[in-house]
């Protein structure tokens, strides 16, 4: 298959959409954790009884039609390749753990992915909302309106001091978690994240980078979600977090612009350093990729690069992970076949960029 | 008391069980105890006693003369649902069932505040159908919050109107609740 419509299909459509913000936001998610009254969690649950569950969801949810979010489809891991399994983690469908460790995990996917429900990873189910661009309230409101949905059919622990009962005690309350994936370049550049950081902590935010550690995040990809579930109603959560990230924007806008005005050479030579690296190399790392690849979406975010589209930066982060590039091949790869792979497709992309 | 199960010993166990919400009281001699924890426990493996005191640890309601004997021991707590001790709780970080809320309640209240900011009341969603009820209790405290605001500022018709509909409320409960 050529690259284009392998990307057509590899890259979930709700990423296609382009949403507020996504110069800097990359995505909102939303995550539920529930699990159901009168069964033992997933932690201590013998095969058999995850099973059950699995068949549950199936019988009641999978092939039936939401009025949101149309067909719904379920996977069961045991069912999958390992590669698809990793394919699915790399769209952010489902959680590493669900991949590998689950006795009898299973994921329901909503035709555009923006919705899935992991089935027996952590808690018995995980409804997560995923939309492009800053769409906290949106997705709040997608996750709720399946949850609700699948509270008609389904009995959940719930208590009314503690709220929903999950396994992990981090997560008691809403269940909720609410997660912003943002591109912060130039506040790593003029070194302003990590004074930031410490304050965005105290609030009951969590900052993590999505790969890589702490502000050594590779790509300059951070994920700002809240920590907090229990004692605030989930308004107050997204609401908290959306101020947090409404500043933070505000804050990445400001660095692009001092950037830009202290030192546009500087910054315009790092910019086409990297462009042209991505455009000709023959192998490339993953770690140098997501370097290179914030570098140019900086550089299209500022207007600087012109005949590019932004959503390369998107495209390619997930294209060029090894679970992708092995689809692509239709092989197993080794790590250095991998890199030659990796500087192919983002060669190739590229020249589909250039070339109309 | 006699023991509810038997009807002949007298009753020397009394604790409460809390299966999801549902409370019941249990009176029972300790005869029946060890009996009817053969049915809490299904397949896993553990005495009655370990049962008894981990509900009595949990501050589940048990009269003090009564608690003497299996105070003194004091085994792990144990969630009577799917086995899970308090100590492999403490390892492990996670929980084995929504009763191990019930079980390890009293430890898990400092654990939440550390948790969540100071915080170890729910205040968020309530499930749409199996909270109906928790949905009119909230409700009738926001119009009786409500109604207060309004005798404040004299309205007093409004006001009327206010206490109607918490009347009209709190009947639609207790009709439920009767029936
Ligand atoms: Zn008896
Ligand atoms: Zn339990």
């Amino acid at each position: 298959m050529s690259l284009g419509p392998f990307i057509n299909e590899a890259v979930s459509p709700w990423m296609k959409n382009e949403g507020p913000e996504a110069d800097i936001v990359i995505s909102s998610r939303i995550r539920l954790a529930r699990n159901l009254q009168d069964v033992t969690y997933p932690l201590l649950a013998d095969k058999e009884q995850l099973e059950k569950i699995v068949g549950k969801v199936e019988d009641k949810f999978a092939g039936h039609s939401h009025r949101r979010f149309g067909q719904l489809e379920l996977l069961k891991m045991n069912d999958l390749k390992a590669n698809d399994k990793r394919v699915l983690v790399e769209k952010h469908l489902i959680s590493p753990n669900l991949a590998t460790d689950s006795k009898a995990g299973a994921v329901l996917l909503s035709e555009d992915e923006s919705l899935s429900v992991m089935v027996n990873e952590e808690d018995h189910l995980r409804i997560q909302c995923l939309l492009s661009g800053f769409q906290l309230d949106e997705g709040l409101k997608y996750a709720n309106d399946m949850d609700d949905w699948m509270e008609e059919k389904l009995d959940f622990a719930f208590d009314e001091k503690r709220g929903y009962l999950t396994t992990c005690p981090t997560n008691v309350g809403t269940g909720l978690r609410s997660s912003v994936m943002m591109h912060l370049p130039a506040l790593v550049l003029t070194k302003n994240l990590n004074r930031i950081l410490p304050a965005i902590n105290q609030l009951g935010l969590v900052v993590r980078g999505i790969y890589g550690e702490g502000s050594e995040a590779l790509g300059n990809l951070f994920q700002v979600s809240n920590q907090t579930t229990l004692g605030k109603s989930e308004k107050d959560i997204v609401e908290d977090l959306r101020n947090v990230v409404t500043q933070l924007i505000q804050q990445e806008r400001a660095a692009r612009k001092t950037l830009l005005e202290q030192s546009q050479n500087k910054l315009e030579d790092r910019i086409y350093r990297s462009y042209g690296i991505l455009a000709y190399s023959r192998r490339m790392e993953s770690k140098e990729a997501m370097q290179r690849l914030s570098d140019v979406r900086l550089g299209i975010d500022m207007g600087l690069i012109k005949n590019v589209n932004g959503k390369i930066l998107n495209e390619l982060m997930i294209l060029t992970q090894p679970g992708f590039l092995q689809q692509y091949a239709g092989e197993k790869l080794n790590s250095e076949q991998r890199d030659e792979r990796r500087a192919a497709v983002i060669r190739e992309r590229f020249n589909l960029e250039t070339n109309g | 008391m006699l023991c509810q199960e038997c009807q002949e010993r007298p009753a020397s166990l009394h604790f409460t069980k809390i299966i999801n919400g549902e409370k019941t009281e249990i009176h029972v001699c300790e005869t029946c105890a060890k009996d009817k924890g053969d049915q809490f426990q299904g397949s896993n493996n553990f005495s009655i006693h370990q049962l008894l005191s981990g509900l009595l640890d949990a501050g589940q309601s048990l009269s003090a003369s009564q608690s003497q004997p299996y105070k003194k021991t004091q085994p792990d707590l144990k969630c009577p649902s799917c086995g899970m001790e308090y100590k492999q709780f403490a390892k492990v970080g996670r929980l084995g069932c929504a009763d191990c809320y019930r079980t390890f309640n009293q430890k898990l209240e400092p654990v939440f505040k550390r948790i969540h900011g100071g915080n170890s009341v729910h205040s968020g969603k309530i499930p749409k159908r199996k909270g109906k009820d928790l949905h009119v209790h909230r409700e009738i405290e926001n119009l009786k919050e409500k109604m207060k605001k309004l005798i404040e500022q004299e309205e007093f018709e409004k006001a009327a109107e206010t206490r109607d509909r918490i009347r009209s409320l709190e009947e639609s409960l207790n009709n439920k609740g009767g029936a």
